[in-house]
């Protein structure tokens, strides 16, 4: 029976819950017992109490999510992957956590993730890295790694994360489920712990297209706390088209070709001929900046970094290391509290917003953003969504990439470029190669969403992809 | 040319000041400036903090509109330009004071520009948030040697505005000067509580010195913790004679930043935030620009009363008052309030009048208190003047009555009768006159002989005799229609 229970998609799940079929408090245990089973690492904290009432109406049916470590729960271990924040519990919870529970969906759990959200394989958390349920020799990506191997490996209904760079997309890829990264300002920030505000933005993964805009649905909206934010001009949709006639699909070459590993570039080809095959069109577009993408996001996301990370500075929470006076508590503290990469990154922040060098780095790594949305903005004129393979790889092996961080940048290559123009784009799962998923991205111009999901969803169906083989 | 000479030329040249003024206000909104917390009037300590003011992780800033409200009427007031578009940038430097590690403040794009205020041109206003209060215990008193020290974040993210000048003012007084006008500027706006000693005004001054004439700056230092008037003013005294010193011995200005010690007047370098400091400034992701809208710029302008220098020069152009009290009138608008009900009281002319008696006698009666808290009315003021005008009492005695007005209030034309106070004259007076001259012959003898000083024995014979109720040119006129 719980085995049953816990094979049902999330909107199958509260859609059993709402029509009375189901208790959700029986759904939440269920899922409350199987996360707590972890052994992938992929939880850093699982609720040990059923949650508050979940309202009849509610319209997530008290399907349970779990929230990457970087969301900021009252009351509830939130420290961002980070040893410098081992313990701290915040005095309130961030708005997309929020409005998810009051939509009927309760925290299930806490999941791990690379320090302050800074890595692509999860190898990068103060507690440890995350395994890959489809091969636990390797990475499931990162940085909402925990995230996306918990909805991979069945430990969890949903989750959301959050994506500065490809850390909701390129895990989602990598783990063979559904990512979403919105329009920036489409949800909320607030109570996100800021890795580079700019640029993140918080998005579901899910086992499929429908839960993902289910879940969707409930995270976007403007936020008066967050003076960025604006919500989605329409509704989402819950998405029904089984066919991409009409839809122009641009294919780029910078971001399809060079570094793409054989067995990705076939999965992605194969995805291709599915959409003409469903009724689309691709044509070929150029984004003529995007390869610069990766060089101008390692100087902005940094920079902002270098600002985000000063609070922690051992005066009012998380790690103080106990020294003889301000600046050796504030060296000390920074030194035992954050790991290498994240020490490498405001480094590199620092750096670029030195006197004297900010023109040569930051400045210019702004022009080149703006130049990599006017690429989009142009390519979209011709074309409504564009594809892309979504990370360059299938999941490596852990430790693989760990003394290189110029390869592990690398491996965001096709992500980067859609949150520095702010537009949204999805991975879903492909197909597989040497048994291991490979992601396909779909990007569209902002405030899109429902445009991706459609098309989303038809590719989906039409590619038919089994995730079962991750879940135990 | 020798070494002699060349000193001889440095000693006896003569430098002139540069200066500076960095004003920072604290705004009087309801909350802070990017958070919902109330604004703190020695609360306990930490009481008035929220997870955004106290940094904590995740916590976003959310710009006050009433601050921005606020700047724009002092932009405006200050004559300068408001920006279409300005935007936020981080400060970032590691204090205790600074929980998020960086300042919100404004830098390349401020909210206005380009003004003046008086004769001294105002360079920038911009919007930015202040930093909580330190208290260091132990002998020290500063954070360095301190025993522990101690963070109170209820002043954490007040809202604060900052007027930077041009490098117009030249001398101390002159800085000092201004300031009242400043400071009275913004009082009128209701937009601070422009307090120096606490802290809601506060100045620091950019000084250097160039030989006269020249156009070129000097190196400049950076004056901090004047936290008065007078601190200023001694401040900057002492700054610019110790830079003249300086150069008289042929030494050169390092730049640095000095603290002012009141208690001794003396100008230490501060070992700070401020030295060797690069602040990485760059634009705030975490808001939007303030791009004010035509309704926004109409409410402030619409929110701006007369201004004190607008004022001044009005009761100077329209109502004929000298231009010193013109000014002391238009800065003290209490003052001002009440003289233009007692002059609109009356319909002669007797403005000028009015207001030197305010001035003069009202001031000198009730110092800082506003005269309309006391019994007096403007009515009453304005009828006292024209007795006095018409001779129905003399000077002197008006001003018991005015005293008594003060005090108890009612009509001075009662007071003058209650108390026989009218002016004496007629007959009375005249035979009066005869009994003095005739009691003081040797000073009339005098003044006879050409020596007009012995008149005042007589004159004060008959004041005596009146009790003051004499009026001082009718005892002239009557005594040398007697010589």
């Amino acid at each position: 029976m719980t085995g049953d229970l816990l094979d049902l998609t999330a909107a199958q799940a509260g859609q059993r819950v709402r029509a009375g079929e189901l208790s959700a408090s029986d759904l939440f245990e269920a899922w409350r017992e199987r996360a707590a089973t972890d052994s992938l690492n992929a939880y850093r904290w699982v609720a040990d109490a059923p949650p508050p009432e979940i309202a009849a109406g509610a319209p997530l049916g008290g399907v349970p999510v779990a929230i990457k470590d970087l969301f900021c729960t009252e009351g509830v271990p939130s420290a961002a992957g980070s040893r410098i924040l081992e313990g701290y519990l915040p005095p309130y919870t961030a708005t997309a956590v929020e409005q998810l529970a009051q939509a009927g969906a309760p925290m299930l759990g806490k999941t791990n993730m690379d320090e302050f959200a800074m890595g692509s394989s999860n190898e990068n958390s103060g507690f440890g890295p995350v395994m890959n349920p489809w091969d636990e020799s390797r990475v499931p990506g990162g940085s909402s790694g925990g995230s996306a191997a918990a909805v991979a490996a069945g430990l969890a209904p949903w989750a959301i994360g959050t994506d500065t760079g490809g850390s909701i997309r390129q895990p989602a890829a990598l783990c063979g489920i559904v990512g979403l990264k919105p329009t920036y300002g489409s949800i909320s920030r607030y109570g996100m712990i800021a890795f580079a505000s700019s640029l993140d933005q918080a998005g579901p993964l899910t086992r499929d297209v429908t839960d993902c805009a289910l879940l969707f649905r409930h995270m976007v909206g403007r936020d008066p706390l967050d003076s960025t934010s604006t919500g989605l001009p329409e509704e989402v949709r819950l998405p029904d088209q089984e066919r991409l006639d009409g839809l122009r699909f641009g294919v780029p070459p910078e971001l399809t070709r060079g570094g793409v590993d054989p067995g990705v570039a076939a999965v992605f080809e194969q995805s291709l001929r599915h959409i003409e095959e469903l009724g689309g069109t691709l044509e070929e577009v150029s984004l003529p900046h995007s390869d610069q993408g990766i060089s101008a996001y390692y100087v902005i996301a940094p920079a902002e970094a270098s600002a985000n990370l000063a609070r922690f500075d051992g005066v009012r929470y998380g790690l103080r290391a106990e020294a003889g006076d301000l600046a050796s508590m504030y060296e000390d503290t920074r030194e035992h509290g954050f790991g290498d990469e994240v020490k490498r990154r405001i480094m590199l922040g620092t750096y670029a917003l030195s006197s004297g060098y900010y023109d040569a780095y930051y400045g210019r790594a702004q022009r080149v953003r703006t130049k990599i949305a006017e690429d989009f903005r142009s390519a979209f004129e011709r074309v409504d969504l564009i594809v892309t393979p979504t990370s360059p790889t299938v999941a490596f092996g852990l430790g693989e990439r760990t003394d290189d961080p110029l390869a592990m940048y690398l491996s965001d290559f096709c992500t980067v470029p859609m949150p520095l123009a702010g537009i949204p784009a999805i991975s879903i799962p492909g197909g597989l190669s040497d048994e291991l998923p490979v992601g396909i991205q779909l990007a569209g111009p902002a405030f899109s969403e429902n445009r991706i999901l459609e098309a989303a969803y038809a590719l989906e169906q039409a590619i038919g992809f089994d995730g079962s083989g991750a879940r135990g | 040319m020798g070494a002699a000479p060349v000193a001889d030329a440095l000693a006896e040249r003569a430098y002139e000041p540069v200066i500076g003024l960095e004003i920072h206000v604290q705004l009087s909104t309801r909350t802070k400036m990017f958070c919902g917390c109330e604004l703190s009037f020695g609360e306990q300590p930490n009481t008035r903090t929220c997870p955004v003011c106290l940094g904590l992780p995740g916590t976003l800033p959310v710009t006050n509109a009433e601050a921005v409200h606020f700047g724009l009427m002092i932009g405006m007031a200050l004559g300068c330009e408001p920006a279409p578009r300005s935007i936020f940038h981080r400060k970032n430097y590691f204090y205790p004071d600074l929980p998020k590690g960086y300042q919100i403040s404004q830098y390349d794009i401020p909210l206005a520009r380009d003004g003046r205020l008086g004769d001294i041109r105002i360079h920038r206003v911009h919007l930015e948030e202040d930093a909580a209060k330190l208290v260091h215990a132990g002998a020290s008193g500063r954070i360095h040697g301190a025993e522990a020290s101690a963070v109170d974040f209820n002043r954490g993210g007040t809202p604060l505005v900052e007027i930077v000048t041009e490098p117009d003012v030249r001398s101390a007084a002159q800085a000092a000067e201004w300031l009242r006008l400043l400071r009275v500027t913004l009082r009128q706006l209701g937009v601070s509580d422009v307090n120096m000693e606490e802290g809601s005004l506060r100045c620091d001054a950019n000084v250097s010195i160039r030989p006269a004439g020249e156009a070129t700056l000097g190196t400049k230092t950076e004056l901090k913790n004047m936290n008065s008037f007078r601190f200023l003013e001694r401040g900057v005294n002492a700054e610019v004679a110790r830079q003249e010193e300086l150069l008289r011995e042929g030494g050169a200005v390092t730049q640095e930043t000095l603290h002012f010690d009141p208690r001794t007047g003396a100008l230490s370098p501060l070992r700070s935030k401020e030295e060797a400091h690069d602040y990485r400034y760059f634009p705030e992701p975490d808001l939007v620009p303030i791009a004010p809208t035509e309704e926004m710029l109409e409410r402030a302008r619409s929110a701006l009363p007369e201004l004190p220098a607008q004022r001044a020069e009005r009761l100077e152009s329209d109502m004929g008052l000298v231009p010193d009290t013109a000014r002391l009138l238009a800065f003290r608008s209490d003052l001002g309030d009440f003289f233009e009900r007692a002059a609109a009281a009356r319909v002669g002319d007797d403005s000028k009048a009015i207001a030197n008696w305010i001035v003069g006698e009202l001031v000198a009666n009730i110092g800082d208190a506003d005269p309309a808290d006391t019994k007096l009315e403007p009515e009453s003021l304005a009828a006292l003047v024209g007795m006095v005008r018409e001779g129905t009492v003399a000077g002197s005695a008006a001003k018991d009555v005015l005293t008594t007005l003060v005090a108890e209030g009612g009509d001075p034309a009662e007071i003058v009768e209650a108390e026989n106070l009218g002016a004496a004259g007629g007959d009375e007076l005249a035979r009066v006159v005869d009994q003095a001259m005739a009691d003081q012959a040797d000073a009339v003898e005098k003044i006879r002989a050409g020596n007009d000083k012995a008149t005042g024995a007589v004159m004060g014979a008959v004041m005596r005799a009146t009790e003051g109720r004499a009026d001082g040119a009718e005892v002239q006129r009557l005594i040398r229609e007697r010589l």
